[in-house]
């Protein structure tokens, strides 16, 4: 069986910017705890003559020609930007959660 | 702080070099945007590189070409199979969230770089080199120092993001000792030397597209553990690497002699105090929750390809270095000093250009290298070309200007004021030999010196220099010295046959 501690659920929803609750954690970490277990299982059927699979198509090399293509003009690339000085993103203090 | 040779009486210092290459490919990493540097903000983007959503990155096959001829000339094996990572981090420099990079799959592994260090070999084994991209740029506005501490916002320039990047990370370099920051500084230069051989970045540190992270650790003399590491982050010249590594040495030792331990963190490196000030402590690798890249398939390079890339390599270093030393009759001494400049590039191109060696050698050792040092920047950067030098040189062998007013035309060219011979023209630089012209400042100084004028008359034609000195004065320094002398003589008639 695996486990996931409430401490592990709050340090990873702390890393991936997720406020959670303690209510939530509560919930779910038993509720990780069964999505983990699943993901054990096939490590069960899995022998060593399977690979991991990291992706879905056997494809190798798929590369592009070095050839500038057209992109976005700043206006189009700063129109979803909740604020904007001087043809930039403006984003918030950045150490400020320190 | 700890003097630093007292430090090392102690402490056995080993390092660690993590240096950032900015690929010069037409286009960025994963998608079509220029990589060219620069431009106005915001116009090198687009849905791939802002990590708008729905978009789709795909690899720059030219890219990866230059991370496996890097591989290669740095000696290391080539993954026959490697993916890219995401490395999760929130930092507004990356739009995405994450930057695409390689975890436990670089495209190159174990290998090494042999640096000259005063005359000595030096093997620099190198653990990595993997693909990744570069971030955006960020300037801080408000505090008082435009730095990030006390900023109140941030304005984000995603032009950069993107562009490839090899980082090429070296294995802990001990037994350096007292040398640990010449052979920092030197790996550094010569691994630039490297990548400009192979044509795969501008590589200027000023520029940003060579950037080193200077890893550095004491433990105690004879002991074969590593101490706790510090990083300094973005050390952006050969010479403030070499400093970097010094302050660190004798900023840890002070602390490890107070009994105290050092902190694992990243540093921050002040060019203009040449000291470091405490950054964030390192997060743990998990903490980037690094997992396989599901848009990007793995590269497999088949082994012709490696191969015929192996082909394309330029001369390995060291055997360059030696071939030059022989080809231009330098003494090892010359030959270390021009190494130790990290002129070794410019020296060559100066004669590929038409110049002696030693004339190239002499402008950039002596002249070049003094006025690099004054401004504090490299000889790289100072804005004068090989090409221009070996010009100023062919000025002097063609006798249109001496060493002293080929100075000038240095200061006119590095003063943006175009080519040497523009600037002879233009600053009115040309040596006079015009007979009419000197005739008459040769008159002049022989009305001027009677005294001297009739030693010469006697015989005594050793005299003539002080009459050549007042003709040179006359001139502003502009006469043909030779033609000068000879006029003194004609006209004294003391000829000296």
């Amino acid at each position: 069986m695996s486990d996931i501690t409430r401490d592990e659920v709050a340090h990873l929803a702390d890393l991936a910017r997720i406020d959670l609750s303690e209510a939530e954690i509560d919930k779910l970490a038993p509720q990780l705890a069964v999505i983990l277990e699943a993901i054990d299982s096939i490590a069960d059927v899995a022998t060593d003559d399977i690979p991991p699979t990291s992706h879905a198509v056997p494809l190798t090399n798929v590369f592009r020609e070095d050839v500038v293509r057209p992109g976005l003009t700043a206006e189009q690339a700063l129109a979803g930007a909740p604020a904007t000085e001087d043809q930039r993103f403006l984003v918030p203090r950045i150490l400020g959660e320190d | 702080m700890m003097d630093f040779d007292e430090a090392l009486e102690q402490f056995d210092p080993a390092l660690g070099l993590e240096v950032h290459v900015e690929l010069n490919t037409a286009t960025k990493m994963f998608c079509g945007c220029p990589a060219a540097f620069g431009g106005e903000p915001n116009t090198h983007v687009c849905p791939t590189c802002l990590g708008l959503p729905g978009s789709m990155p795909v690899v720059n096959g030219k890219a990866v070409e230059s991370a496996i001829r890097i591989g290669l000339a740095l000696n290391c094996s080539i993954a026959e199979w490697c993916r890219f990572a995401r490395k999760n981090y929130f930092y507004p420099d990356m739009p995405k969230n994450f930057q695409t990079s390689q975890y436990d799959e670089p495209i190159a592994f174990d290998g090494y770089l042999d640096v000259d260090v005063e005359g000595e070999t030096f093997r620099v084994e190198i653990e990595r080199a993997h693909m990744e991209e570069d971030t955006g740029k960020s300037t801080h506005v408000g505090g008082t120092t435009g730095r990030i501490h006390g900023a109140e916002y941030s304005l984000v320039d995603y032009n950069r993001a993107g562009i490839p990047l090899i980082e090429i990370v070296t294995r802990p370099i001990v037994g350096a000792g007292v040398k640990a920051p010449l052979v920092a500084r030197a790996y550094v230069q010569q691994l630039r030397d490297l990548i400009l051989a192979l044509g795969v970045s501008e590589a200027r540190m000023d520029q940003g597209n060579l950037r080193a992270d200077v890893n550095l650790s004491l433990a105690p003399k004879g002991s074969d553990r590593l101490g706790t590491r510090s990083e300094t982050k973005n050390v952006n010249s050969f010479r403030s690497v070499e400093r970097a590594v010094r302050y660190e040495i004798s900023r840890h030792a002070a602390i490890l002699a107070a009994g105290d331990a050092v902190v694992q963190e990243t540093r921050h490196w002040h060019e203009d105090t040449g000291i470091t000030t405490s950054g964030r402590e390192k997060s743990d690798a998990e903490d980037y929750r690094y997992f396989p890249e599901p848009d990007l398939v793995p590269v497999a390079p088949s082994a012709q390809w490696v191969e015929e890339l192996r082909g394309t390599l330029p001369e390995n270093p060291t055997a360059k270095r030696a071939r030059l030393q022989a080809e231009w009759g330098f003494s090892d001494l010359e030959m270390r000093d021009t190494v130790g400049a990290g002129a070794l590039g410019l020296v060559e191109e100066t004669i590929t250009a038409g110049a002696a060696p030693q004339a190239a050698r002499k402008w950039w050792l002596s002249e070049l290298a003094r006025r690099a040092n004054e401004e504090g920047v490299e000889l790289s950067d100072l804005a004068i070309t090989p090409a221009q030098v070996a010009r100023i040189q062919a000025l002097v062998d063609e006798g249109k200007v001496n060493d002293k007013l080929a100075r000038q035309v240095f200061d006119g060219v590095l003063a943006g004021e175009g080519e040497p011979d523009a600037v002879v023209e233009a600053r009115g630089l040309a040596i006079v030999s015009d007979d009419g012209a000197l005739s008459a400042a040769v008159d002049d100084a022989i009305a001027a010196n009677p005294d001297v004028a009739e030693k010469i008359r006697g015989g005594k034609v050793a005299a003539a220099g002080a009459l050549i000195g007042a003709v040179m004065k006359q001139m502003r320094g502009q006469a043909d010295a030779g033609r000068v002398r000879e006029l003194i003589l004609e006209k004294l008639g003391a000829g000296e046959g």
